[in-house]
């Protein structure tokens, strides 16, 4: 019996506004016209020197002890030397031997129960220059763009503690999730500010030597991230069942096919002898510094959802749907505190269900869109006193969300109103039933379909504008008196 | 004309601010200098006239509006303060500081066709004090040397005897200076290079504290013992070209926010009580006869001039040679690691992307480049880290100890700087080794990152001049500068010039 | 401490330095050489030492996250020795061999 064993490294580009090592902008890489934003330093142009960007620090800090990490109060950049066009000096200065920080912990929810992932390590270093591969048309080449140098990076590596493609999954969006909480990372996988590597082996269970590791990239979704994994792990036990060896290796993730391919053979360590780089002083923190980012971090995803399900008595579900996104989750409390007779599970499936769905078709953010949290709760006040029927209601949401307007006035203006009040719906079912007696005959001679044919009729009276539930009780009741 | 360029940098500055003569004839004098002596000295890789003339005319300038905003100053020799003491100067900059736009070699082929875009600080800030550039001046390739033989641009010539070396890897600077081609210059003194040629060359020379002046912008060779220094004819010389460079800067991490404050040297203080450590592991078997004995005058003038000597020692000082050769090439290894050809300097013609890296640098570094890349790398390698680097730094730690020690007992420690006078060129040949040899006693300073004052003592039977060191504690430039400038009002050597 | 000539070429290659066999040699023997006489280094007891990290001493440098324009793209392209749609052109990145 095989046991995969999995690590995964996060490298996630962090949000400043001047890179790590010098002071030009960061950019959005697969944007801006290349070579726009680099200066000596970046472009490891002899004579140059790197300074730490504080902000660097206090992101990669504050992502640190989020993830109840232990700070390294005097942690190491050291130079990681190796050669590669997109490097300009030959080395990237990254950590090694002391990084800013250790033994953190993540608890991920699996189908399997909850799972405690251990990070191993954070550290800060910088980002390599952009490399485009030309060559369908005449002689190949390599291009490179150094806009992408020296933007900062936090890495983030656990211990193997993975087994499946679904933890990884997990890990991946709760990480993810944090980190956008955090405002240091957009999270975008597809633009490679956030880059996932699951390192993948085998193992017999019960053995506790780690076999061969092969490390995959290019995984640009979470789908691709739990596909890929899936794979490797398919592959390498073929192949170990086969009776082959598995090579270790870095393959790449191939989208269209869904296959692993080499990418880079790796015989044996590669020597990158590090050492601490002379050009910077020890990063020594301040101990209160520290504290203070500890004290101002926001309310992470895992307990906001924890909250959510004891507040307002929502499902795992529902909780983990609202507090993925810190926008949604403040968005949803908002319009709770605004709409207090309604039931906060009926707020969370307006969003969750309809206002997502307008979201996803405009392809707007929740942040851009014209329904702001009071907006919604009044409508789903509406809803939830009975002054408007659901499918009515939709369809309002369509038009604020279009136009801006109001619920209220969307509802005066179209005439929505609905009438819930008994004695009017009463009046109306009676009339309906006298109108109709050979329905209400063959009703009472066993065809039950008929009463939705009253119902039908009674709607239609009331130009759709009675309440549904009070319609139904009504002529539910009125034909039981019937029967008497 | 050839007055001028005899005069010291203070006696210039003054002249130039009484309008004595303008920056430009001063400027022009220099230039022409060049221009007769430079065939045979070659100081030089790259002459900048134009570049020097502009920069004259606008100190003109500056010195017009001085003199007509000041003139009860007019008449001060040393007045108006530190600021002024470089206005019009012209100066000389060794080929491993970058200065915008203009051709930064290194004494390297790798960069031969390299413009620089920016301007090293310690060279800005010069700039902004109102010198003016003559040039980039001969090196060794990437600093690593010690006769300035390591450059692909030439050998540079000692002005006091043509068949020999200027020392290196400052050679050019402390030529250029020797032969009155300027009145000062920069260089750069990593393991001794910028004291060992001023001592080859008659000169006084100043490496530094570590950390006091920025090496933004010079090219690195080994960025923990790297120094930004300042060759001249005297101390006081030397001082006005310090303080007007040193200081924290933001653009280098390493950089101390120790303030600079103006050295006032004085003429009449006395060395009273200067307690001068001897530090006897400095006095070997196999020094030149005349170089110890010539050092032993110099240290009891400075006892008659009032200081108290005793015996030092500084255990651990055979252990800095190979500290230095394995830290430093450590460093340089990744520092050269740059050098590819792909974003700046001559490419290699290739078939493949890892032969354009192979073939630039296996053909366009020299021989003591790569040979201290391949040390370093090894030093750094899996398996070895530990044994080479790792310890290395330890026993450098050792050093610095030391010097701590000593330094606790005594103000400066005197010491010979080279074991010979300056050798003829082709002397080492082969032999990386002997040539390593050279810099025995100057490469402690550096690897305890304390500053260190070379300034002539004497000369050999040869004609050839002698020099010693101070050295002190961290940031003490001060107490050496004003050693010196003491020992130099007392003696002559350092007025005396070679006959180019 | 004498290298092997193998050690030599796996140095020039972690280097990328090209050598012809006559350079390896050579530095062989010249480095051999150098190493052997460093080898006191490593009888030095530095026990009493805690590990020195780094040169210069510690104060950390931190710089405020304000950005400015780097270079002009031109004077950052001006030396370089090839150049296409405004980007470094290199030889394809292949496998190494």
């Amino acid at each position: 019996m095989l046991e995969p064993i999995i690590g995964l490294e996060v490298h996630a580009e962090l949000e400043t506004q001047s890179k790590m090592f010098c002071a030009c902008p960061v950019v959005d890489t697969t944007q801006a016209e290349p070579n726009t934003a680099v200066c000596p330093v970046c472009a490891g142009m002899p004579g140059a020197l790197p300074v730490v960007n504080r902000r660097a620090v206090e992101y990669g800090l504050r992502v640190a002890l989020a993830l109840g990490c232990e700070i390294n109060l005097a942690s190491i950049f050291a130079r990681k030397n190796y050669f590669y066009p997109d490097l300009p000096k030959g080395y990237q200065i990254s950590q090694y031997e002391q990084p800013l920080a250790r033994n953190g912990r993540l608890v991920i929810s699996t189908s399997q129960g909850e799972r405690v992932i251990r990070i191993r390590l954070v550290h800060l270093e910088e980002d390599t220059g952009k490399l485009t591969h030309v060559g369908q048309a005449g002689p190949a080449y390599t291009l490179v763009d150094l806009n992408r140098a020296g933007i900062p990076l936090l890495e983030i590596v656990t211990e193997p503690d993975f087994r499946t493609g679904e933890e990884v999954r997990g890990y991946a969006q709760s990480l993810r999730s944090i980190l956008r909480y955090l405002g240091v990372n957009s999270g975008d996988l597809q633009k490679g500010v956030l880059r996932i590597e699951p390192n993948v082996s085998l193992r017999p269970a019960g053995q506790t030597a780690l076999g061969v590791k092969v490390e995959i990239k290019n995984l640009n979704s979470f789908r691709a991230l739990e596909r890929g994994v899936a794979y490797e792990i398919q592959r390498q036990s073929d192949l170990l069942q086969r009776g082959e060896r598995v090579r270790q290796e870095t393959v790449g993730w191939d989208e269209a096919r869904e296959v692993t391919f080499t990418q880079r053979v790796k015989e044996g360590d590669e020597d990158y002898h590090y050492f601490p780089d002379p050009d910077l002083p020890p990063l020594v923190i301040e101990a209160a510094w520290a504290e203070e980012i500890r004290a101002a971090l926001p309310e992470l995803p895992a307990a906001k959802s924890l909250r959510f399900r004891e507040q307002y008595g929502l499902n795992d579900y529902d909780a983990g749907l609202l507090t993925a996104e810190r926008e949604v989750a403040d968005y949803f409390e908002q319009a709770v505190a605004a709409a207090p007779e309604a039931a906060p599970k009926m707020v969370a499936n307006w969003i969750t269900g309809e206002l997502f769905g307008l979201l996803n078709q405009a392809g707007t953010s929740l942040r851009e869109c014209r329904v702001p949290p009071s907006a919604l709760a009044s409508l789903v006040g509406l809803v939830s006193r009975g002054e408007i029927n659901q499918n009515s209601a939709k369809s309002v949401l369509g038009e604020m969300f279009t136009t801006g307007q109001s619920a209220e006035s969307i509802v005066a203006s179209r005439g929505l109103r609905q009438v819930s009040d008994t004695a009017a719906i009463a009046a109306l079912v009676q009339k309906a039933l006298a109108e109709n007696p050979a329905q209400v005959a063959a009703y009472f001679g066993g065809k039950e379909a008929v009463a939705q044919w009253l119902f039908g009729q009674v709607m239609r009276a009331a130009k759709g504008q009675a309440n549904p539930q009070v319609v139904r009780a009504e002529l539910t009741r009125q034909l039981a008196e019937r029967k008497d | 004309m050839t007055a001028l360029t005899t005069l010291s940098l203070a006696q210039t500055a003054a002249a130039l601010r009484r309008g004595d003569f303008s920056s430009r004839e001063l400027t022009q004098a220099c230039l022409a200098r060049i221009a007769r002596l430079e065939p045979a000295l070659h100081a030089f890789i790259t002459v900048t006239p134009e570049l020097a003339l502009a920069q004259a005319d606008a100190a003109d300038h500056r010195l017009a509006e001085w003199r007509r905003l000041s003139p009860p100053f007019s008449s001060f020799a040393n007045g108006g303060g530190p600021g002024w003491g470089l206005l019009g100067i012209p100066i000389a900059v060794k080929d491993v500081l970058c200065l915008k736009d203009v051709r930064c070699t290194a004494g390297s082929r790798i960069l031969e066709n390299f413009i620089a875009p920016y301007t090293a600080t310690a060279v800005e800030r010069l700039l902004a004090a109102g010198v003016v550039i003559l040039g980039k001046t001969n090196t060794d390739e990437f600093a690593m040397g010690s006769s300035t033989e390591n450059s692909a641009y030439g050998v540079t010539h000692n002005p006091w005897d043509m068949s020999r070396v200027p020392g290196g890897s400052s050679g050019g600077s402390a030529a250029a200076v020797a032969a009155r081609l300027a009145p000062a210059a920069l260089g750069t003194d990593t393991g001794g290079s910028v004291r060992q040629p001023a001592a080859f060359c008659g000169l006084t020379g100043l490496k530094p504290t570590y950390g006091r002046v920025s090496r933004y912008g010079l090219i690195a060779y080994g960025s923990s013992l790297d120094c930004v220094g300042a060759l001249a004819r005297s101390a006081e010389d030397a001082a006005i070209v310090f303080t007007s460079m040193a200081g924290r800067d933001p653009q280098d991490a390493t950089t101390l926010d120790v303030p600079v404050e103006t050295i006032t040297i004085r003429d009449s203080t006395p060395l009273a009580d200067l307690r001068v450590g001897i530090p006897q592991e400095y006095f070997v078997a196999g020094m030149q006869p005349e170089v110890e004995s010539a050092v032993r005058a110099a240290i009891q003038t400075l006892e008659a001039l009032g200081a108290v000597v005793e015996p030092i020692s500084l255990p651990h000082t055979q252990d800095a040679l190979p500290v230095y050769y394995i830290i430093a090439p450590a460093e340089a290894s990744a520092n050269l690691a740059r050098f590819d050809g792909l974003r700046y300097g001559p490419r290699q013609p290739a078939d493949g992307l890892w032969d354009v890296f192979r073939n630039t640098r296996g053909e366009r570094f020299g021989a003591e480049v790569k040979r201290r890349i391949m040390l370093g790398t090894y030093a750094l390698s899996t398996g070895y880290y530990d044994a080479w680097y790792g310890q290395a730094q330890r026993v450098r730690a050792l050093i610095r100890q030391d010097f701590e020690q000593a330094l606790a007992r005594v103000d400066v420690i005197a010491a010979p700087v080279t074991p010979t006078t300056a050798f003829s060129i082709g002397a080492h040949g082969d032999d990386p080794l002997a040539m390593y040899l050279e810099d025995i006693f100057t490469l402690p300073a550096n690897l305890a990152g304390v500053p260190a004052l070379a300034f002539p003592v004497g000369f050999d039977s040869r004609g050839l001049p002698v020099g010693m060191q101070l050295m002190g504690p961290h940031f003490r430039e001060d107490m050496l500068l004003q050693a010196a400038h003491v020992f130099q009002q007392a003696t002559e050597w350092h007025k005396s010039s070679p006959m180019v | 401490m004498s290298l092997t000539l193998s050690q030599v070429e796996h140095i020039a290659h972690l280097a990328r330095l090209a050598l012809t066999e006559d350079e390896t040699q050579q530095y062989c023997a010249q480095l051999s050489a150098i190493l052997e006489h460093f080898t006191r280094l490593q009888a030095v007891d530095t026990s009493s030492l805690p590990p020195a990290a780094s040169g210069s001493p510690a104060g950390s440098n931190l710089r405020s996250d304000e950005p400015r324009p780097g270079l002009e793209r031109d004077i950052l392209l001006r030396t370089a020795p090839d150049v296409v749609h405004d980007q470094f052109r290199v030889p394809p990145v292949l496998e190494e061999q």
